[in-house]
């Protein structure tokens, strides 16, 4: 059990996280392949580039600009949209979706956990605030026991677009809960990997030379365009021991759930699930001393509702 | 698991049919709907449906205000010219000069823009280029010389006011009288509505860009598809697909799953009908005024002959089906025998239809046809000439691009150049080898055994108005990141963009590259668009041009017209996303 969740959960990743920092490289090289044997190929170049050199079949998303691309303010004339001949005046008008502000929050999980001994209630959300391409994002995720906050992380961060896919994202990490707060720094990626893996991979610095390392995987089955089961692994990485929050350096633990989740609007979806979590290394050492189980199987049950 | 899921299918969905087909009464009621609000006159006034009014003369006076409408069974709130859906039809003459008097009553800033129409920019009505906008309580004057015939339209340019019932009819009529003889002329105006508040659809689809989309690959389709073709063949018909992280039925950002579409205003239930006695010749105004769908219509049963496209006559063409884009018109002789003919328009992505019937009596309908399966886009559609080679054989309708290839004079087909700001987080994908063949009538319509129109069969007569060889090229791509729902020129959106500059007087042809999955029709002001075929030979006189995914076209324009004018695509929420560019003419 313990291998096979650790094998499963690398491999997800590794198809996962592995093309992400590529970014599709290879497609177009892919594509030229596929149609290459095609006798029309020479045709096709042709007519592309008029007979003359064009631009080489390249990448058909992300990749440097190449030295000859097109400066996209070349035919201005020197013009602006926001003043000169002809402008209405005054500031401009004129602003379309690209310059509001859109708010979401998606509140990914929000479940009752069962074990064989317990019982409890985790939160896992996102929200943000923003534009297109820069956006203001509060990641919270924490766990209910007792009525009390067992342990909470929350993360305030200024997320950035950097390609296609993928999002650029630094700021401020808190964890509270029954322990005394921490605050890190907080550094990472989340986007969509080539075959829609959903990652998000974030770095830590905290006081003390702590570090830290956390990755989320998500991916969506559609049974029907409603009943959609979903894959999601969890690992969280520390680079030393931390006695008193039970966390030992290098893996610390593991999780993998599947939850089927029906949409009865998209925005709302109740769902069922199971989620196996597994504690490593020296982390694992403290649960044992602890008394506690270093495995656990969860049944999960929730809503997942955005808006 | 083939059962149930073609069970799923055979098993109507009786809420989602009666929302696609909505009421047939356009009646409302009144109640105590929370969507109902009274307006300025503090009652609430009932939008009138269906065929509109006519307005002729030189003088009209035209009220912009929030009126009452029920198309689905639940009331809600339309913004309408003169109280109804469509607007009033607007009837001028070529040479006359015409007064409109726009008064705003709605609470929020208004315009109207008078789509095809060449006039001085200040008359164009987009707020922010060509005026400050009709503010609330007021009125402004339009006033100019209509120097052109035939069928046009016009539309509110504000935010989402088009989506919510602000778009009618033109018909100018020739100055020597109509030379186009019918013994009935109809006005067929498409549109699509929708319940929810447009700016909320838009917001949706900032955070979930296939939130309309129910046709999504499923998991059940793939083991289907690996049953009958083998698993090896299933898993490549999605990798390209899975690896870009593209979806191959996103046909339309925005489906019937909030879309009743309209036939002159009035549901599919609601049947408009055109009436004409059997042997007569009847003229069908086809406006295209969907905020964001593209049409796909067609009359079984009757040969459409094709007269007229974007207000100019071309050489008769005689089809079974045509496409029309957000934007366009098209003219259409039939001459009906039978006594009832449904008029069919289904949308490309083909989730609902608007619908009406031609019969001899207005009790009378003839037999809907089925809607047509959607159909995956194709490789043509995601690399354009690069595919068609290699997968002709299995891409209806791609057998005849061979034609176009061999002409290696083409003129839009000068070295493919992506701008510097197409390789970031904007743009989603570019096509380095386009197609330009315009004998593709697009997706969903390709080897669908009938005869459909295509761009190729578009021809104005005889020569461009402006016979001058264009003196430059400009070439802007159509870009765009579905994820992230942003859509852009050369992956700048409008707020970040600089206008293009046109030399008054010059003469210069504009390259369209496509760059994304989508078919965008695109939409110059105040200048004709001489659409050419890829041989750089003279088409059509257009004012709005559908690029198809992947496609590069090219077009020539004569900057005659100074001033500032707006540049974008005709789905508005493309538009209003920052596919809009503005064009400075000095």
């Amino acid at each position: 059990m313990h291998k096979r969740l650790i094998s499963g959960c690398v491999f997800l990743l590794g198809i996962g996280v592995f093309p992400a920092w590529a970014d599709n490289g290879t497609i177009q090289e892919e594509r030229a392949m596929n149609a290459m044997p095609m006798e029309n190929m020479d045709h096709a170049n042709e007519q592309s580039s008029g007979g003359k050199p064009g631009v080489m079949p390249g990448r058909a998303q992300g990749g440097p600009a190449p030295e000859n691309a097109r400066d996209p303010h070349a035919y201005s004339g020197g013009y602006s949209i926001e003043s000169g001949q002809y402008a209405l005046p005054g500031p401009r008008m004129l602003k379309l979706a690209d310059e509001y502000s859109f708010a979401s929050l998606l509140m990914d999980r929000l479940e009752a956990v069962r074990t064989s001994d317990n019982r409890s209630i985790t939160y896992d959300l996102q929200a943000w605030y923003g534009r297109d391409y820069d956006r203001l994002v509060l990641k919270a995720e924490g766990n209910v026991d007792n009525g009390k906050i067992e342990e909470a992380s929350t993360e305030l961060l200024w997320s950035h677009a950097l390609a296609t896919y993928w999002d650029g994202q630094l700021g401020l990490r808190y964890d509270s809960g029954e322990e005394p707060g921490l605050t890190w720094l907080a550094f990472g990626m989340q986007g969509l990997a080539p075959y829609w893996f959903e990652l998000d991979i974030t770095g830590y610095v905290g006081e003390e030379g702590r570090t830290a390392l956390g990755l989320e995987a998500e991916y969506e089955i559609l049974f029907t365009q409603k009943l959609i089961l979903t894959p999601r692994i969890e690992a969280s990485v520390y680079g030393k021991d931390d006695v008193k929050r039970g966390t030992g350096s290098g893996l610390s633990e593991l999780s993998a759930g599947l939850r089927l989740r029906y949409e009865i609007r998209r925005e709302f979806a109740p769902y069922a699930g199971i989620e196996w979590a597994s504690t490593y290394g020296s982390t694992a050492d403290y649960a044992r001393a602890a008394g506690l189980d270093t495995r656990e199987t969860r049944a999960v049950a929730g809503l997942r509702f955005w808006f | 698991m083939r059962k149930m899921s073609s069970n799923t299918r055979v098993i109507p969905d009786p809420s989602r049919r009666r929302f696609l087909q909505g009421l047939a009464a356009g009646g409302v009621l009144m109640g105590l709907s929370p969507w109902v609000k009274p307006g300025w006159a503090g009652q609430v006034a009932t939008t009138a449906t269906g065929m509109a009014p006519v307005l002729s003369g030189t003088e009209f006076d035209l009220i912009v205000a929030e009126t009452a409408v029920n198309y689905t069974g639940s009331p809600r709130m339309a913004t309408t010219i003169n109280g109804s859906i469509p607007s009033p039809i607007l009837r001028w003459r070529e040479g006359d000069t015409v007064t409109i008097r726009v008064t705003n009553r709605l609470n929020t800033s208004t315009s109207i823009h008078w789509h095809g129409i060449i006039l001085p920019y200040q008359m164009d009505g987009v707020p922010g280029i060509s005026f400050a906008g009709i503010p609330p309580g007021e009125t402004f004057t339009y006033r100019f010389k209509v120097e052109q015939a035939g069928t046009y339209w016009y539309h509110s340019h504000s935010g989402f006011q088009e989506q919510t019932g602000m778009y009618g009819t033109i018909i100018v009529e020739p100055r020597g009288g109509e030379h186009i003889r019918a013994d009935r002329d109809y006005v067929v105006q498409l549109s699509d509505w929708t319940d929810e508040d447009p700016m909320k659809v838009f917001a949706k689809l900032k955070k979930q860009s296939d939130y309309y989309n129910f046709n999504a690959p499923t998991a059940m389709d793939f083991f289907r598809d690996a049953s009958e073709r083998g698993l090896g063949k299933a898993m490549e018909r999605r990798r390209m697909w899975n690896q870009m992280r593209m979806s191959p039925t996103d046909l339309a950002d925005i489906s019937a799953h909030t879309y009743t579409y309209l036939m002159n205003g009035t549901t599919p239930a609601g049947n408009w009908t055109g009436l004409f006695n059997p042997g007569e010749r009847v003229r069908l105004r086809f406006i295209s005024s969907g905020t964001q769908s593209f049409f796909d219509v067609r009359i079984p049963g009757l040969k459409m002959t094709v007269v007229h496209v974007d207000g100019q006559d071309i050489e008769p063409v005689t089809v079974d089906e045509f496409r029309c884009g957000p934007g366009e018109t098209y003219d259409v002789l039939v001459t009906p025998q039978d006594d009832a003919y449904t008029i069919f328009a289904q949308s490309m992505d083909r989730t609902g239809y608007a619908r009406g019937t031609l019969a001899t009596r207005a009790d009378l309908t003839a037999p809907i046809p089925e809607l047509d399966e959607p159909e995956w886009l194709t490789m043509t559609d995601m690399m354009g000439a690069m595919a068609q080679g290699g997968v002709m054989g299995g891409m209806g309708g791609m057998n005849h691009s061979g034609h176009s290839m061999s002409g290696s004079m083409n003129k839009n087909t000068t070295p493919v150049r992506h701008a510097k700001t197409e390789y970031g987080p904007s743009v989603d994908m570019r096509v380095d080898m386009p197609r330009t063949n315009l004998d593709d009538p697009g997706i969903g319509l390709r080897n669908n055994g009938r005869r459909v129109l295509t761009y190729a069969d578009i021809k104005t007569p005889g020569e461009p108005v402006d016979p001058r060889d264009p003196g430059r090229d400009i070439e802007l791509h159509l870009t765009g990141n579905m994820e992230r729902y942003t859509w852009s020129f050369d992956g700048l959106e409008f707020g970040k963009s600089t206008p293009i500059h046109f030399r008054y007087g010059e003469r210069l042809r504009v390259i369209l590259h496509n760059d994304t999955m989508m078919t965008h029709p695109m939409h110059l002001h105040g200048m004709w668009s001489d659409m050419e075929d890829a041989n750089g030979e003279f088409l059509a006189r257009r004012h709005t041009i559908s690029v198809q995914p992947a496609q590069r076209i090219s077009f020539r324009v004569t900057a005659d017209a100074l001033g500032r004018w707006a540049w974008h695509c005709h789905l508005l929420y493309h538009m209003d996303a920052g596919m809009f560019r503005e064009v400075i003419v000095s």
